[in-house]
């Protein structure tokens, strides 16, 4: 499990692509607001959602599974129930993707520890948007105690 | 809950946090010190990034009255100060009582408050607040059962200081927030006679704590702040706060809990509140209260050892009533305070045997020590609360905030302990000649 600041930023700097699992098209939404700070950071969002598949979301074509993503993915990012996440994560392995993220008030004990078995990096209970603003700027900007100290040149050799 | 979100990192100790928090050497320029962003405000990217900002789907500056980077480093300071998840800033200690309040409460709710207040938040919520619809009723803040009687089923808040300004009252506050809980309301704490060096509320228990960083925390009578921290553990969805749970009609429909979560209450005082209200927080100012948390750890040991010399010195002088500094292991409420803080601060109070004409005579006879009204200044300061700070309250209002008629309050400053405590020697002597 990633849970330190500088696991968590070489995390957040090896992945590019993120497929978004549960990824809503509502822009006041949760997933929606965090997938799109993730684009405006020069990431590539795969919409992720059956119900949607076939779509757009963001610019990005909707896919119903993660298997019927034609591209590499870098992060499985998951905004759905706890108990949802079991399959997915079976997915991710099966994708090969480097790193599994649960977002905000998404856990699952069991299935972080069979990503972790199976080599991905994971990330529990945390939201990427949130982390990555936290971490390389942005967050400090509404106040928020971020954690960080540090007595280099903000975003000196470390840009995501 | 930086505690959580924090987990595994190294942690810094508070005296590390006032110089560091909040401010990392500049992206653009590298200056160390943190730079003035004297601007009102900044370009956008692009129309869709002009867009983004205003959705708040992206972090990013558009006007100093929401947030300004300057600013924005003294916030993240007293939130990491506070171990609390995030905070606001504002124009003044007031205007951040304001800014929660006016977010928290609407026409109807009622509120229970410590009757030893500030006068100025007294009069805030007794008659301000009032004019809107907004009851509170005041209550023994020694008494945390006092707070239970106290208790509607319109209860949204409750409300006292750690440290009472110039009661002297120290809030039990796990206590307090048991209560506060137990009807599914916040406990707002205002912290400003401990500073957060001293006391840090969230740890027992608060959930948004206040600031006038106009006194210690800015420390050297310059300049006025306020600073709204939230713990970022309230369970705004209990189905009391319809306004951090729906979509708020006064932001195009965020939904400011969903959306922000353990930030969503200052990022709803911040859309809502400063820019409807506007009580911003300059950048000039920002920038001098940072200069002064930076000696805050330095400031506050002597702050208190300067302060307990004089208690010990006044207790030990015939012409002196009584005393009250919680500091003194003889003060009732002395075990609380050990129990809760890391110093009794250098506020104090005491009375003469010569009443209020005695106490008169000693404030005009001072010599070194500023007859004015604030506290929490590199200099002592004495004042007399009941025809000051708290003369727009009635006599019963002043004796349940804590004021009595004869009552001496002094700020004790930084000075040599000597020096004070001639000056004090010198003004009881003139007091003395009637």
């Amino acid at each position: 499990m990633l849970d330190t600041a500088a696991d968590l930023r070489r995390c957040l700097q090896r992945c590019r692509t993120i497929a978004v699992v549960g990824l809503s098209d509502q822009w006041h939404r949760p997933s929606f607001f965090a997938a799109k700070y993730m684009q405006h950071q020069g990431w590539r969002i795969v919409p992720v959602n059956p119900r949607l598949a076939g779509g757009q979301i963001l610019g990005e074509t909707v896919y119903a599974r993660l298997e019927d993503i034609p591209q590499a993915v870098d992060m499985v990012d998951v905004f759905r129930k706890s108990e949802d996440v079991p399959p997915i994560v079976e997915s991710a392995i099966a994708i090969g993707a480097k790193c599994l993220w649960l977002q905000l008030g998404v856990v699952h004990q069991a299935a972080a520890d069979a990503a972790s078995a199976a080599g991905l990096d994971v990330v529990m209970d945390r939201c990427v948007k949130i982390e990555h603003a936290r971490l390389f700027g942005g967050l400090n900007f509404v106040g928020v105690n971020t954690g960080v100290l540090s007595a280099r040149r903000q975003g000196a050799g470390d840009r995501a | 809950m930086s505690e959580r979100r924090h987990r595994g990192d190294h942690r810094f100790h508070p005296d590390t946090l006032a110089i560091h928090a909040g401010q990392i050497p500049d992206a653009a320029t590298g200056a160390r010190a943190l730079p003035i962003y004297q601007t009102t405000s900044f370009v956008f990217d692009s129309a869709e990034h002009a867009a983004a900002l205003f959705n708040l789907q992206t972090f990013g500056n558009v006007y100093s009255r929401l947030s300004n980077p300057t600013v924005a480093a003294l916030e993240e300071r007293v939130a990491a100060l506070e171990q609390g998840r995030a905070a606001v800033a504002c124009a003044s200690g007031m205007a951040a009582e304001s800014l929660v309040l006016t977010t928290l409460l609407q026409a109807g709710d009622h509120v229970v408050a410590a009757g030893a207040l500030y006068g100025g938040t007294v009069t805030m919520l007794a008659v301000n607040l009032a004019k809107f619809g907004i009851e509170t009723t005041f209550v023994d803040a020694t008494r945390p059962e006092a707070f239970v009687a106290a208790m509607r089923p319109n209860t949204r808040a409750v409300f006292a200081e750690s440290l009472g300004n110039p009661s002297l009252v120290v809030l039990d506050i796990a206590a307090v927030a048991e209560v506060a809980h137990a009807h599914g309301v916040p406990l707002i704490v205002d912290n400003t006679v401990p500073s957060p060096l001293l006391c840090n509320p969230i740890e027992h228990g608060a959930d948004i704590v206040v600031h006038s960083a106009t006194k210690y925390l800015g420390g050297h009578g310059t300049t006025l702040a306020g600073v709204v921290v939230e713990s970022g553990r309230f369970p705004w969805d209990n189905g009391k706060f319809p306004g951090m749970t729906e979509p708020s009609p006064g932001y195009h429909g965020v939904r400011f809990y969903e959306t922000f979560g353990d930030f969503g209450f200052t990022m709803r005082c911040r859309m809502e509140g400063l820019r409807v209200h506007g009580a911003a927080l300059a950048p000039m100012a920002a920038w001098q209260v940072l200069q002064g948390i930076e000696t805050l750890p330095l400031r506050m040991a002597r702050h208190c050892d300067n302060a307990l010399a004089v208690a010990r010195y006044l207790q030990a002088k015939p012409q002196v009533a009584w005393v009250n500094y919680p500091g003194l292991p003889g003060h009732p409420q002395h075990a609380l305070l050990m129990r809760q803080m890391r110093g009794a601060s250098g506020l104090l109070a005491f009375g003469l045997n010569g009443g209020e004409s005695a106490g008169v005579r000693f404030i005009e006879a001072a010599q070194i020590m500023s007859h004015l009204v604030n506290i929490g200044d590199t200099r002592t300061l004495v004042s007399h609360p009941a025809s000051t700070t708290h003369r727009q309250l009635n006599a019963e209002q002043q004796l349940a905030a804590g004021v009595r008629p004869e009552m001496v309050r002094l700020s004790v400053g930084l000075e040599h302990i000597d020096d004070i405590l001639w000056d004090i020697d010198q003004a009881l002597a003139a007091a003395a000649v009637a």
